[in-house]
Protein backbone atom coordinates (compact mmCIF):
# COMPACT_ATOMS: atom_id res chain seq x y z
CA UNK A 1 0.00 0.00 0.00
CA UNK A 2 1.92 3.82 -0.83
CA UNK A 3 0.78 6.99 0.04
CA UNK A 4 -0.06 10.27 -2.13
CA UNK A 5 -0.09 12.71 0.46
CA UNK A 6 1.08 14.70 3.50
CA UNK A 7 -1.19 16.12 5.73
CA UNK A 8 -0.45 17.71 9.12
CA UNK A 9 -3.56 19.00 11.15
CA UNK A 10 -2.84 21.47 14.07
CA UNK A 11 0.12 19.59 14.57
CA UNK A 12 1.65 20.95 17.50
CA UNK A 13 5.28 19.79 19.58
CA UNK A 14 6.71 20.92 23.05
CA UNK A 15 10.21 20.29 24.35
CA UNK A 16 9.33 20.97 27.79
CA UNK A 17 8.63 24.33 27.47
CA UNK A 18 9.39 25.39 24.30
CA UNK A 19 6.39 24.69 21.79
CA UNK A 20 8.51 23.50 18.66
CA UNK A 21 5.51 24.08 16.65
CA UNK A 22 2.61 25.51 16.86
CA UNK A 23 -0.51 24.23 15.18
CA UNK A 24 0.95 23.37 12.15
CA UNK A 25 -1.56 22.56 9.03
CA UNK A 26 -0.76 21.75 5.41
CA UNK A 27 -0.83 19.22 3.02
CA UNK A 28 1.45 18.24 0.29
CA UNK A 29 0.80 16.22 -2.87
CA UNK A 30 2.91 13.12 -4.97
CA UNK A 31 5.07 14.82 -7.55
CA UNK A 32 5.62 18.42 -5.62
CA UNK A 33 8.75 20.01 -4.12
CA UNK A 34 7.63 21.90 -1.15
CA UNK A 35 10.63 24.01 0.28
CA UNK A 36 10.29 24.97 4.13
CA UNK A 37 11.75 27.93 4.76
CA UNK A 38 12.24 29.82 8.19
CA UNK A 39 15.51 30.92 10.43
CA UNK A 40 17.33 28.93 12.50
CA UNK A 41 14.97 27.22 15.50
CA UNK A 42 11.76 27.88 13.48
CA UNK A 43 10.98 24.40 13.71
CA UNK A 44 11.89 23.17 10.30
CA UNK A 45 13.71 19.90 12.13
CA UNK A 46 11.28 19.04 14.56
CA UNK A 47 8.44 19.43 11.38
CA UNK A 48 10.70 16.89 9.12
CA UNK A 49 11.06 14.44 12.30
CA UNK A 50 7.54 14.20 12.72
CA UNK A 51 6.91 13.58 9.35
CA UNK A 52 9.80 10.85 9.34
CA UNK A 53 7.56 9.31 12.37
CA UNK A 54 10.91 9.77 14.26
CA UNK A 55 9.44 12.17 16.84
CA UNK A 56 4.81 12.08 17.98
CA UNK A 57 3.84 15.45 17.77
CA UNK A 58 2.19 16.48 21.10
CA UNK A 59 -1.30 17.40 20.24
CA UNK A 60 -2.86 17.13 16.02
CA UNK A 61 -2.54 14.52 13.73
CA UNK A 62 -0.12 13.62 10.41
CA UNK A 63 -1.59 11.53 7.90
CA UNK A 64 0.00 10.06 5.03
CA UNK A 65 -2.66 9.45 2.35
CA UNK A 66 -5.45 7.77 4.14
CA UNK A 67 -2.79 6.05 6.60
CA UNK A 68 -2.20 7.41 9.86
CA UNK A 69 1.68 7.18 11.21
CA UNK A 70 2.18 3.56 11.42
CA UNK A 71 6.03 1.66 11.36
CA UNK A 72 5.50 0.46 7.98
CA UNK A 73 5.82 3.87 6.53
CA UNK A 74 9.28 4.05 7.55
CA UNK A 75 10.06 1.96 4.53
CA UNK A 76 8.62 4.34 2.27
CA UNK A 77 10.13 7.55 3.67
CA UNK A 78 13.62 8.64 3.01
CA UNK A 79 15.33 11.23 5.27
CA UNK A 80 18.49 12.63 4.81
CA UNK A 81 18.96 15.26 8.53
CA UNK A 82 21.72 17.36 9.68
CA UNK A 83 23.89 14.48 10.81
CA UNK A 84 24.14 12.20 8.16
CA UNK A 85 23.37 8.81 9.50
CA UNK A 86 26.31 7.18 8.00
CA UNK A 87 29.38 5.35 10.04
CA UNK A 88 32.72 6.97 9.68
CA UNK A 89 34.55 3.51 10.23
CA UNK A 90 32.88 2.08 7.23
CA UNK A 91 33.57 2.35 4.06
CA UNK A 92 30.94 4.17 1.19
CA UNK A 93 29.90 0.54 -0.11
CA UNK A 94 29.85 -0.96 3.44
CA UNK A 95 27.15 1.85 4.53
CA UNK A 96 25.07 1.92 1.33
CA UNK A 97 24.79 -2.27 1.55
CA UNK A 98 24.30 -2.14 5.48
CA UNK A 99 21.01 0.26 5.00
CA UNK A 100 19.78 -1.52 1.86
CA UNK A 101 19.94 -4.83 3.87
CA UNK A 102 18.29 -3.37 7.01
CA UNK A 103 15.68 -2.44 4.27
CA UNK A 104 15.61 -5.84 3.14
CA UNK A 105 16.21 -4.95 -0.36
CA UNK A 106 17.08 -7.89 -2.64
CA UNK A 107 19.10 -6.59 -5.17
CA UNK A 108 21.43 -4.87 -3.04
CA UNK A 109 24.50 -4.85 -4.80
CA UNK A 110 22.90 -3.35 -7.89
CA UNK A 111 21.60 -0.69 -5.53
CA UNK A 112 24.80 -0.09 -3.90
CA UNK A 113 26.34 0.08 -7.08
CA UNK A 114 23.90 2.43 -8.91
CA UNK A 115 24.07 4.29 -6.28
CA UNK A 116 27.76 5.26 -5.81
CA UNK A 117 27.83 5.82 -9.12
CA UNK A 118 25.24 8.83 -8.72
CA UNK A 119 27.43 10.03 -5.91
CA UNK A 120 30.25 9.99 -8.04
CA UNK A 121 32.19 8.17 -5.45
CA UNK A 122 32.99 4.77 -7.24
CA UNK A 123 36.66 5.08 -6.95
CA UNK A 124 36.07 5.97 -3.50
CA UNK A 125 33.56 2.40 -2.73
CA UNK A 126 36.33 0.59 -0.43
CA UNK A 127 37.65 4.08 1.53
CA UNK A 128 36.24 4.58 4.97
CA UNK A 129 34.02 7.34 5.28
CA UNK A 130 35.77 9.38 7.60
CA UNK A 131 38.68 10.18 5.08
CA UNK A 132 35.62 11.90 2.49
CA UNK A 133 34.72 15.34 2.44
CA UNK A 134 31.48 17.06 4.06
CA UNK A 135 30.79 17.22 0.35
CA UNK A 136 31.15 13.55 -0.34
CA UNK A 137 29.46 12.74 2.77
CA UNK A 138 26.60 14.44 1.71
CA UNK A 139 25.87 13.19 -1.28
CA UNK A 140 26.97 9.34 -0.10
CA UNK A 141 24.26 10.55 2.73
CA UNK A 142 21.75 11.49 0.15
CA UNK A 143 22.12 8.12 -1.85
CA UNK A 144 21.76 6.42 1.13
CA UNK A 145 18.27 8.19 2.08
CA UNK A 146 17.13 7.05 -1.81
CA UNK A 147 18.28 3.70 -1.69
CA UNK A 148 14.86 2.43 -0.96
CA UNK A 149 13.12 4.38 -3.53
CA UNK A 150 10.68 5.79 -1.14
CA UNK A 151 7.34 8.03 -1.99
CA UNK A 152 8.07 10.41 0.72
CA UNK A 153 11.51 12.16 1.00
CA UNK A 154 12.31 14.78 3.60
CA UNK A 155 15.93 16.37 3.23
CA UNK A 156 17.05 18.44 5.56
CA UNK A 157 19.42 21.26 4.68
CA UNK A 158 20.74 18.94 1.46
CA UNK A 159 23.12 21.65 -0.40
CA UNK A 160 25.16 22.35 2.68
CA UNK A 161 28.89 21.31 1.75
CA UNK A 162 28.09 20.61 -1.97
CA UNK A 163 29.95 22.41 -4.94
CA UNK A 164 28.08 23.49 -8.07
CA UNK A 165 28.74 20.26 -9.59
CA UNK A 166 27.36 18.54 -6.21
CA UNK A 167 24.94 20.89 -6.57
CA UNK A 168 23.66 20.87 -9.91
CA UNK A 169 23.21 17.02 -9.70
CA UNK A 170 21.29 17.10 -6.86
CA UNK A 171 19.03 19.80 -8.54
CA UNK A 172 18.92 16.94 -11.00
CA UNK A 173 18.00 14.43 -8.86
CA UNK A 174 14.90 16.38 -7.20
CA UNK A 175 13.46 17.00 -10.64
CA UNK A 176 13.81 13.39 -11.16
CA UNK A 177 12.20 12.39 -8.14
CA UNK A 178 9.06 14.76 -8.95
CA UNK A 179 8.72 12.75 -12.15
CA UNK A 180 8.98 9.77 -10.59
CA UNK A 181 5.36 11.62 -8.45
CA UNK A 182 7.80 11.52 -5.58
CA UNK A 183 6.47 13.74 -2.58
CA UNK A 184 9.44 15.81 -1.62
CA UNK A 185 9.64 18.14 1.43
CA UNK A 186 13.22 19.98 1.51
CA UNK A 187 14.08 22.35 4.31
CA UNK A 188 16.66 24.69 3.42
CA UNK A 189 18.12 28.16 3.45
CA UNK A 190 19.37 27.67 -0.28
CA UNK A 191 16.57 29.96 -1.85
CA UNK A 192 17.86 30.74 -5.37
CA UNK A 193 19.03 27.11 -5.51
CA UNK A 194 15.71 25.66 -5.00
CA UNK A 195 13.41 28.09 -6.09
CA UNK A 196 13.37 27.08 -10.02
CA UNK A 197 12.27 23.53 -8.82
CA UNK A 198 9.80 24.16 -6.20
CA UNK A 199 5.85 23.74 -6.34
CA UNK A 200 5.54 26.32 -3.63
CA UNK A 201 7.18 27.54 -0.20
CA UNK A 202 6.24 27.35 2.86
CA UNK A 203 7.38 29.54 5.71
CA UNK A 204 7.81 28.49 9.45
CA UNK A 205 8.15 31.42 12.05
CA UNK A 206 8.64 31.05 15.23
CA UNK A 207 6.67 27.49 14.97
CA UNK A 208 4.17 28.88 13.33
CA UNK A 209 3.39 27.98 9.44
CA UNK A 210 3.13 31.20 7.27
CA UNK A 211 2.24 31.08 3.58
CA UNK A 212 4.44 32.60 1.25
CA UNK A 213 2.21 34.15 -1.07
CA UNK A 214 2.97 34.18 -4.82
CA UNK A 215 3.34 36.82 -7.04
CA UNK A 216 6.42 39.22 -8.08
CA UNK A 217 9.63 38.99 -7.18
CA UNK A 218 12.11 36.52 -6.36
CA UNK A 219 12.21 33.35 -3.68
CA UNK A 220 13.82 35.41 -1.44
CA UNK A 221 12.24 38.66 -1.90
CA UNK A 222 9.04 37.41 -0.64
CA UNK A 223 10.48 35.29 2.19
CA UNK A 224 11.91 38.13 3.39
CA UNK A 225 8.56 40.59 2.94
CA UNK A 226 6.74 37.57 4.42
CA UNK A 227 8.79 37.11 7.44
CA UNK A 228 9.48 40.84 8.24
CA UNK B 1 14.74 -9.23 6.03
CA UNK B 2 13.73 -11.69 8.71
CA UNK B 3 13.82 -10.70 12.39
CA UNK B 4 17.28 -12.89 12.88
CA UNK B 5 18.85 -11.34 9.82
CA UNK B 6 18.31 -7.71 11.21
CA UNK B 7 19.94 -8.73 14.30
CA UNK B 8 22.36 -10.01 13.06
CA UNK B 9 22.98 -7.02 10.45
CA UNK B 10 23.47 -4.90 13.37
CA UNK B 11 25.90 -7.14 15.37
CA UNK B 12 27.98 -7.40 12.38
CA UNK B 13 28.15 -3.70 11.68
CA UNK B 14 28.80 -3.18 15.21
CA UNK B 15 31.68 -5.37 14.96
CA UNK B 16 33.36 -4.29 12.03
CA UNK B 17 33.12 -0.76 13.17
CA UNK B 18 34.68 -1.73 16.67
CA UNK B 19 37.35 -3.72 14.51
CA UNK B 20 38.35 -0.94 13.22
CA UNK B 21 38.77 1.47 15.86
CA UNK B 22 38.79 -0.64 18.45
CA UNK B 23 37.91 2.15 21.00
CA UNK B 24 35.44 0.13 23.07
CA UNK B 25 37.63 -3.34 23.38
CA UNK B 26 40.61 -0.83 24.34
CA UNK B 27 39.18 1.12 26.90
CA UNK B 28 37.16 -1.74 28.59
CA UNK B 29 39.73 -4.11 28.47
CA UNK B 30 42.37 -1.76 30.16
CA UNK B 31 39.79 0.00 32.29
CA UNK B 32 39.08 -4.21 33.56
CA UNK B 33 42.65 -4.71 34.52
CA UNK B 34 43.45 -1.61 35.91
CA UNK B 35 40.62 -2.71 38.37
CA UNK B 36 42.12 -6.06 38.52
CA UNK B 37 45.42 -4.33 39.23
CA UNK B 38 44.46 -2.17 42.21
CA UNK B 39 42.46 -4.72 43.57
CA UNK B 40 45.43 -7.31 43.90
CA UNK B 41 47.57 -4.62 45.94
CA UNK B 42 44.62 -4.51 48.31
CA UNK B 43 43.13 -7.96 48.64
CA UNK B 44 46.69 -9.95 48.11
CA UNK B 45 48.89 -10.37 51.02
CA UNK B 46 52.31 -12.35 50.82
CA UNK B 47 51.70 -14.17 47.74
CA UNK B 48 47.95 -14.73 49.00
CA UNK B 49 44.56 -13.64 48.33
CA UNK B 50 41.74 -12.75 51.00
CA UNK B 51 39.07 -15.50 50.81
CA UNK B 52 36.22 -14.94 48.85
CA UNK B 53 37.86 -11.78 47.34
CA UNK B 54 38.49 -13.10 43.48
CA UNK B 55 34.24 -13.28 43.04
CA UNK B 56 33.63 -10.08 43.99
CA UNK B 57 36.77 -8.52 42.61
CA UNK B 58 35.89 -10.15 39.28
CA UNK B 59 32.34 -9.03 38.73
CA UNK B 60 33.19 -5.62 39.96
CA UNK B 61 35.35 -5.83 36.91
CA UNK B 62 33.07 -6.77 34.70
CA UNK B 63 30.49 -4.08 35.80
CA UNK B 64 32.45 -1.33 35.82
CA UNK B 65 34.02 -1.84 32.62
CA UNK B 66 30.84 -2.81 31.31
CA UNK B 67 28.70 0.21 32.01
CA UNK B 68 32.17 2.12 29.96
CA UNK B 69 31.09 -0.38 27.07
CA UNK B 70 27.56 0.45 27.21
CA UNK B 71 27.85 4.26 27.28
CA UNK B 72 30.54 4.13 24.06
CA UNK B 73 28.92 1.82 22.32
CA UNK B 74 25.82 4.29 22.48
CA UNK B 75 27.67 7.64 21.92
CA UNK B 76 28.90 6.30 18.49
CA UNK B 77 25.16 5.55 17.42
CA UNK B 78 24.71 9.35 19.06
CA UNK B 79 27.72 11.42 17.20
CA UNK B 80 26.50 10.72 13.55
CA UNK B 81 22.94 9.90 14.83
CA UNK B 82 23.27 6.91 12.96
CA UNK B 83 20.60 5.39 15.71
CA UNK B 84 18.22 7.34 14.14
CA UNK B 85 18.94 5.78 10.81
CA UNK B 86 18.70 2.83 12.38
CA UNK B 87 15.36 3.69 13.77
CA UNK B 88 14.18 4.78 10.04
CA UNK B 89 14.32 1.19 8.87
CA UNK B 90 11.67 -0.88 8.46
CA UNK B 91 12.65 -3.29 10.99
CA UNK B 92 11.55 -4.15 14.11
CA UNK B 93 12.90 -1.73 16.90
CA UNK B 94 13.32 -4.74 18.93
CA UNK B 95 15.68 -6.69 16.40
CA UNK B 96 17.78 -3.53 16.53
CA UNK B 97 17.74 -3.45 20.65
CA UNK B 98 18.65 -7.73 20.09
CA UNK B 99 21.43 -6.67 17.61
CA UNK B 100 22.92 -4.00 20.24
CA UNK B 101 22.61 -6.40 23.22
CA UNK B 102 24.64 -8.65 21.17
CA UNK B 103 27.42 -6.80 20.09
CA UNK B 104 28.59 -5.05 23.53
CA UNK B 105 27.67 -8.70 25.15
CA UNK B 106 29.91 -10.26 22.69
CA UNK B 107 32.70 -7.60 23.63
CA UNK B 108 32.29 -7.85 27.28
CA UNK B 109 32.94 -11.54 27.07
CA UNK B 110 35.98 -11.01 24.75
CA UNK B 111 37.39 -8.60 27.82
CA UNK B 112 36.34 -11.83 30.55
CA UNK B 113 38.28 -13.81 28.30
CA UNK B 114 41.26 -11.90 29.48
CA UNK B 115 40.48 -10.90 33.00
CA UNK B 116 39.00 -14.40 34.31
CA UNK B 117 42.17 -15.86 33.42
CA UNK B 118 44.01 -12.63 35.37
CA UNK B 119 41.73 -13.36 38.57
CA UNK B 120 42.49 -17.03 38.15
CA UNK B 121 46.46 -15.75 38.60
CA UNK B 122 46.18 -13.23 40.95
CA UNK B 123 44.08 -14.45 43.57
CA UNK B 124 44.64 -17.76 43.13
CA UNK B 125 40.95 -18.82 41.53
CA UNK B 126 40.30 -22.30 40.83
CA UNK B 127 38.92 -21.34 37.91
CA UNK B 128 39.10 -25.26 36.14
CA UNK B 129 37.77 -27.06 38.66
CA UNK B 130 33.95 -26.25 37.10
CA UNK B 131 34.53 -24.23 33.99
CA UNK B 132 31.38 -25.26 32.23
CA UNK B 133 29.61 -23.44 35.52
CA UNK B 134 32.14 -20.89 35.66
CA UNK B 135 31.48 -19.78 32.05
CA UNK B 136 27.55 -20.47 32.25
CA UNK B 137 27.41 -17.68 35.31
CA UNK B 138 29.42 -15.68 33.34
CA UNK B 139 27.58 -15.70 30.63
CA UNK B 140 24.23 -15.34 32.15
CA UNK B 141 25.40 -12.68 34.66
CA UNK B 142 26.55 -10.26 31.74
CA UNK B 143 23.44 -11.08 29.46
CA UNK B 144 21.42 -9.84 32.65
CA UNK B 145 23.84 -6.77 33.07
CA UNK B 146 23.96 -6.06 29.73
CA UNK B 147 20.01 -6.43 28.89
CA UNK B 148 19.22 -3.63 31.04
CA UNK B 149 22.16 -1.75 30.32
CA UNK B 150 21.34 -1.79 26.59
CA UNK B 151 17.98 -0.41 27.23
CA UNK B 152 19.11 2.39 29.65
CA UNK B 153 22.23 3.79 27.44
CA UNK B 154 19.38 3.93 24.50
CA UNK B 155 16.89 5.72 26.60
CA UNK B 156 20.04 8.36 28.17
CA UNK B 157 21.51 8.96 24.13
CA UNK B 158 19.73 11.98 24.09
CA UNK B 159 20.54 12.93 27.48
CA UNK B 160 22.95 15.82 28.14
CA UNK B 161 24.40 13.99 31.67
CA UNK B 162 23.91 10.71 30.00
CA UNK B 163 27.76 9.36 31.05
CA UNK B 164 26.65 9.95 34.91
CA UNK B 165 22.83 8.87 34.68
CA UNK B 166 23.53 5.68 33.10
CA UNK B 167 25.30 3.75 36.18
CA UNK B 168 23.18 5.71 38.48
CA UNK B 169 20.19 4.30 36.72
CA UNK B 170 22.10 0.94 36.04
CA UNK B 171 23.30 -0.39 39.21
CA UNK B 172 20.66 -0.48 41.41
CA UNK B 173 18.37 -2.41 38.98
CA UNK B 174 21.45 -4.65 38.23
CA UNK B 175 21.98 -5.16 41.96
CA UNK B 176 20.59 -8.64 41.89
CA UNK B 177 22.61 -9.84 38.83
CA UNK B 178 25.88 -9.14 40.05
CA UNK B 179 24.99 -10.15 43.80
CA UNK B 180 23.71 -13.57 42.16
CA UNK B 181 26.83 -13.46 39.87
CA UNK B 182 29.25 -12.87 42.89
CA UNK B 183 27.41 -15.40 45.20
CA UNK B 184 27.42 -18.07 42.78
CA UNK B 185 31.09 -17.59 41.46
CA UNK B 186 31.86 -17.03 45.28
CA UNK B 187 30.39 -20.69 45.44
CA UNK B 188 32.76 -22.44 42.87
CA UNK B 189 36.17 -20.68 44.07
CA UNK B 190 35.60 -21.68 47.86
CA UNK B 191 37.98 -24.24 49.04
CA UNK B 192 35.26 -26.92 48.77
CA UNK B 193 32.88 -25.88 46.16
CA UNK B 194 29.54 -25.67 46.59
CA UNK B 195 27.99 -26.65 43.73
CA UNK B 196 24.66 -27.17 44.56
CA UNK B 197 24.62 -23.11 45.56
CA UNK B 198 26.24 -22.23 42.58
CA UNK B 199 23.39 -23.92 40.67
CA UNK B 200 20.72 -22.40 42.96
CA UNK B 201 22.70 -18.68 41.76
CA UNK B 202 22.78 -19.59 37.89
CA UNK B 203 18.69 -20.23 38.06
CA UNK B 204 18.92 -17.39 39.86
CA UNK B 205 20.53 -15.17 37.02
CA UNK B 206 18.75 -17.42 34.40
CA UNK B 207 15.56 -16.06 35.71
CA UNK B 208 16.65 -12.40 35.76
CA UNK B 209 17.96 -12.66 32.14
CA UNK B 210 13.97 -14.16 31.23
CA UNK B 211 12.77 -11.00 33.14
CA UNK B 212 15.10 -8.19 31.75
CA UNK B 213 15.39 -9.47 28.05
CA UNK B 214 11.46 -9.68 28.39
CA UNK B 215 10.72 -6.31 29.92
CA UNK B 216 13.51 -4.67 27.58
CA UNK B 217 11.93 -6.26 24.39
CA UNK B 218 8.39 -4.86 25.91
CA UNK B 219 9.73 -1.32 25.97
CA UNK B 220 12.27 -0.81 24.06
CA UNK B 221 9.83 0.66 20.87
CA UNK B 222 8.32 3.30 23.47
CA UNK B 223 11.70 3.90 24.65
CA UNK B 224 13.16 5.03 20.82
CA UNK B 225 10.10 7.07 19.92
CA UNK B 226 10.96 10.65 21.33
Amino acid sequence: MDFTSLSFTDVTRNFGRRRALNRVSFRCDAGEIVALLGPNGAGKSTLLSIAATLLEPSSGSVRYGEQPRAAWLRGRIGLLAHDLYIYPELTAAENLTFFARLHGLDDADRRVSSALARAKLVDRRDDQVLGFSRGMRQRLALERALLHEPRLVLLDEPFTGLDDASTSLLVERLQDLRSKQCLVLVATHDLEVIEPIITRALLLREGKLVQIPAGAGSLRERYRRTSA
Amino acid sequence: MSFLGSVWLVVRKDLVVEFRNREIAYTTLFFAVSTLLVFSFGFVHEGRAVEDAAAGILWVAIAFSGTLALGRAFERERQNETLRGLLMAPVARTALYLGKLAGILLLLLAVEAVIVPMVGLMFQAPLFRYPVMLIALLVTGTVGFVAVGTLFAAMLVRTRSRDVLLPVLLYPITVPVIIAGVRGTAALFQVDADLPMARAWLSMLVFFDVVFVTLALWTFEAVMTE
